[in-house]
């Protein structure tokens, strides 16, 4: 059996498959179905400030092995995340990562604050993929001197302990100089993908098919993108690690990402078809390293970007 | 109550009810505890579709084992790619089945006088109320409807349930022509009716919600919305909804519905966020383009 456990800067997981965020909610719901305390970790949804009601509905489509959604980052506000959500994880002794979100710096920098010292929280994703109330709206991701600022301030502001992952969105000319950027301002890791803008119309109502127009595209759809930018930007920025995600359906989909560079996964929109889903794709992560002939999931990571010479070598050394 | 499983579920039949298909799945683990009201999710497609999500059935009968492995019933009415790829499987396959889910209907503790009222496949969650009612003393009236007799679904099992029931179509190809609310006053003052029940389409739900306001009783109805995942993790299926402390929320459909009181929905506000909605003050603050999701 393959030695499963993985690193994401230093937070050490036991093994590497978690959440999405906003695909688990606090894992309170997903309880029901496995022990959370057995996920590499649970990935919360990016939590703000203050309560927020998210958009109108519909905020939901199905799209060929995909889906668009608007949620538009409904959640209670981060005091009642804090009292309620974190504390049940806590209880669970579930490795918890909390995901953040903000509409200016300050937002980020304060929830960055109120969440130091929190026995329960392991690693902090700092969703830069939300739009910056400051420019306009314009996605914090998207512009390199936005995504720096947020990354600095919130790595000066929280606990030096706990590793900082700044979460990329997919919508940018070049995911690479976005990652070095982040990487540069003190990002401890980087997790990509975020959905891609997508849009559905109603041929019936003639209209946008969701209430906040256009949506973020998951699933398997966007699974080659997903893993072309874990690609560059293991290239990009080799040293940092990356929380690999988007259209992680299957032990094999997941063995792609580490494969690729990712030291781990998230699994998001699997669970809405599949409530058990990253309990299955664990195992069937674990029998394709052994089948593989992989003693240690680390050894995995990266594998692709070896040459063919690099390659034989490291597996007759492991076989 | 105990949480919701997941289960591969064998097909014992399929029965064509006018325009439905009644399912009668081996899922010995979901009809040990679903109540009516409850409903299941049910993946589409087989193994290597492109459809992700699955899709949500209203629980008709839930049998729990005793000489023979529990069963449940629903009932399909086809609509898109996903229904059309369900009615088609034969008896002998089988399904992946997630539940019960949702909340079930409230039962009064003592027996008390209820109507109870369907909109096209909607009768079949009552029709398991109608049997538990019954049996606990409570009067008991249906009413069901449809836009037209194809679309009627459970007068004959309602009949026998509670021996007799009113039926109205759109079109009056069966029963009385007009909707289901137009009986409804009647019905509530034969028997003095303490409590509605409803299920069908949202528009006969907001009607059936007045009607009972008007004469002063409440009404606990069971919503359709769109759901991607039914077990509360996504929060796609929300309703703005009035809470015990006045303020109205957005809740989930799935976890906290889909039973509701009516007057607790705010029918008018279903699609649009209502400036007072809890939370909405931080959807202004922020310009949402599509970027944030
Ligand atoms: C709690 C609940 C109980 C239900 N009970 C029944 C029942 O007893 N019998 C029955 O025939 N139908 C019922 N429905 C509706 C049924 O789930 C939809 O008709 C079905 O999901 C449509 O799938 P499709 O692939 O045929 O259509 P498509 O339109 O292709 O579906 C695309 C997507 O939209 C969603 N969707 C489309 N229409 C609806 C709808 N009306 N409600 C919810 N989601 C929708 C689907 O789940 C899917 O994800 C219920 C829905 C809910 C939420
Ligand atoms: C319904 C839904 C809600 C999401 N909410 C968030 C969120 O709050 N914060 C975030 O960083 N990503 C959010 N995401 C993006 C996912 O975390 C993930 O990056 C993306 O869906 C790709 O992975 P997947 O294809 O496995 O779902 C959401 C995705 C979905 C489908
Ligand atoms: S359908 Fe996902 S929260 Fe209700």
């Amino acid at each position: 059996m393959a030695d499963m456990s993985t690193t994401l800067s230093s937070f050490r997981l036991p093994n590497p498959i978690l959440t999405a965020s906003g695909c688990a909610a606090a894992g309170r719901e997903l309880g029901q179905f496995f022990d959370v305390a057995e996920l590499g970790a649970v990935v919360t949804k990016s939590i703000m400030m203050q309560p927020r009601s998210g958009r109108p509905t519909p905020r939901m489509a199905e799209t060929p092995s995909g889906m668009l959604n608007s949620i538009g980052l409904q959640g209670p506000g981060i005091d009642s995340f804090i009292a309620n959500d974190l504390a049940w994880l806590h209880e669970q002794g579930a490795r918890t990562v909390v995901s953040i979100a903000g509409g200016q710096t300050d937002e980020f920098v304060e929830l960055a604050r109120r969440l130091y010292g929190h026995p329960a929280v392991s690693m902090i994703e700092v969703n830069i993929s939300c739009p910056n109330v400051e420019s306009r709206g314009q996605v914090f991701a998207c512009d390199v001197s936005a995504s720096s600022r947020v990354i600095g301030a919130v790595r000066r502001a929280a606990d030096p302990n706990v590793p900082i992952f700044a979460k990329l969105t997919p919508d940018v000319t070049d995911i690479g100089t976005i990652a070095r950027a982040c990487a540069d301002s003190g990002a401890d890791g980087l997790s990509l993908i975020n959905t891609l803008l997508g849009l559905v119309i109603d041929v019936d109502r003639f209209t946008p098919a969701l209430g906040g127009v256009t949506g973020g595209l998951s699933g398997p759809a966007i699974r080659p993108v997903a893993l072309r930018c874990v690609w560059q930007v293991r290239q990009a920025v080799p040293h940092l690690p990356i929380l690999g995600m988007g259209g992680i359906s299957s032990g094999l989909d997941a063995l792609q990402f580490i494969l690729a560079g990712a030291s781990a996964v998230s699994v998001g929109t699997a669970v809405f078809g599949d409530p058990s889903a990253p309990m299955r794709i664990l195992a069937e992560l674990e029998a394709a390293l052994d089948e593989r002939g992989f003693a240690a999931l680390s050894d995995a990571i990266g594998f692709a970007h070896l040459d063919a010479d690099e390659r034989q070598a490291r597996m007759t050394v492991t076989v | 109550m105990s949480g919701p499983v997941q289960e591969t579920a064998e097909i014992f039949s399929v029965q064509s009810v006018g325009e439905y298909k009644q399912f009668t799945l081996v899922a010995p683990g979901i009809a040990a505890s679903a109540r009516p009201g409850q409903f299941v999710a049910v993946s589409v497609g087989g193994e290597r579709t492109s459809m992700l999500l699955r899709r949500s059935f209203a629980l008709y009968d839930m049998t729990p084992g005793g000489e023979f492995a529990g069963t449940i019933q629903f009932v399909v009415a086809e609509n898109g790619p996903g229904t059309q790829w369900l009615v088609r499987q034969p008896t002998g396959a089988r399904l992946d089945v997630v539940g019960p889910l949702g909340t079930p209907f409230r039962r009064p503790n003592d027996p008390v006088p209820a109507v109870l009222v369907g909109g096209g496949y909607g009768t079949a969650p009552l029709i398991p109320l109608a049997r538990e009612l019954v049996a606990g003393g409570s009067a008991v009236e249906v009413v069901i409807g449809a836009s037209t007799a194809a679309r009627l679904f459970g007068e004959l099992v309602a009949r026998r349930t509670v021996g007799h029931v009113t039926v109205t179509t759109d079109d009056g190809t069966a029963g009385q022509r007009g909707l289901v609310t137009d009986p409804l006053p009647e019905l509530i003052k034969k028997i003095d009716a303490q409590v509605v029940y409803a299920c069908g389409p949202m528009g006969m739900l907001r009607a059936v919600g007045e009607v009972a306001r008007e004469h002063a009783i409440p009404a606990q109805v069971a919503v359709e919305e769109s759901m991607a995942c039914g077990i509360g993790v996504c929060m796609t299926c929300v309703l703005p909804v009035r809470g015990d402390d006045g303020r109205s929320r957005f809740v989930r459909s799935c976890v906290d519905g889909p039973v509701f009181l009516a007057d607790r929905v705010r029918w008018s506000d279903v699609g649009r966020l209502p400036d007072d909605l809890v939370g909405a003050a931080g959807m202004t603050r922020t310009p949402m383009r599509g970027g944030a999701r």
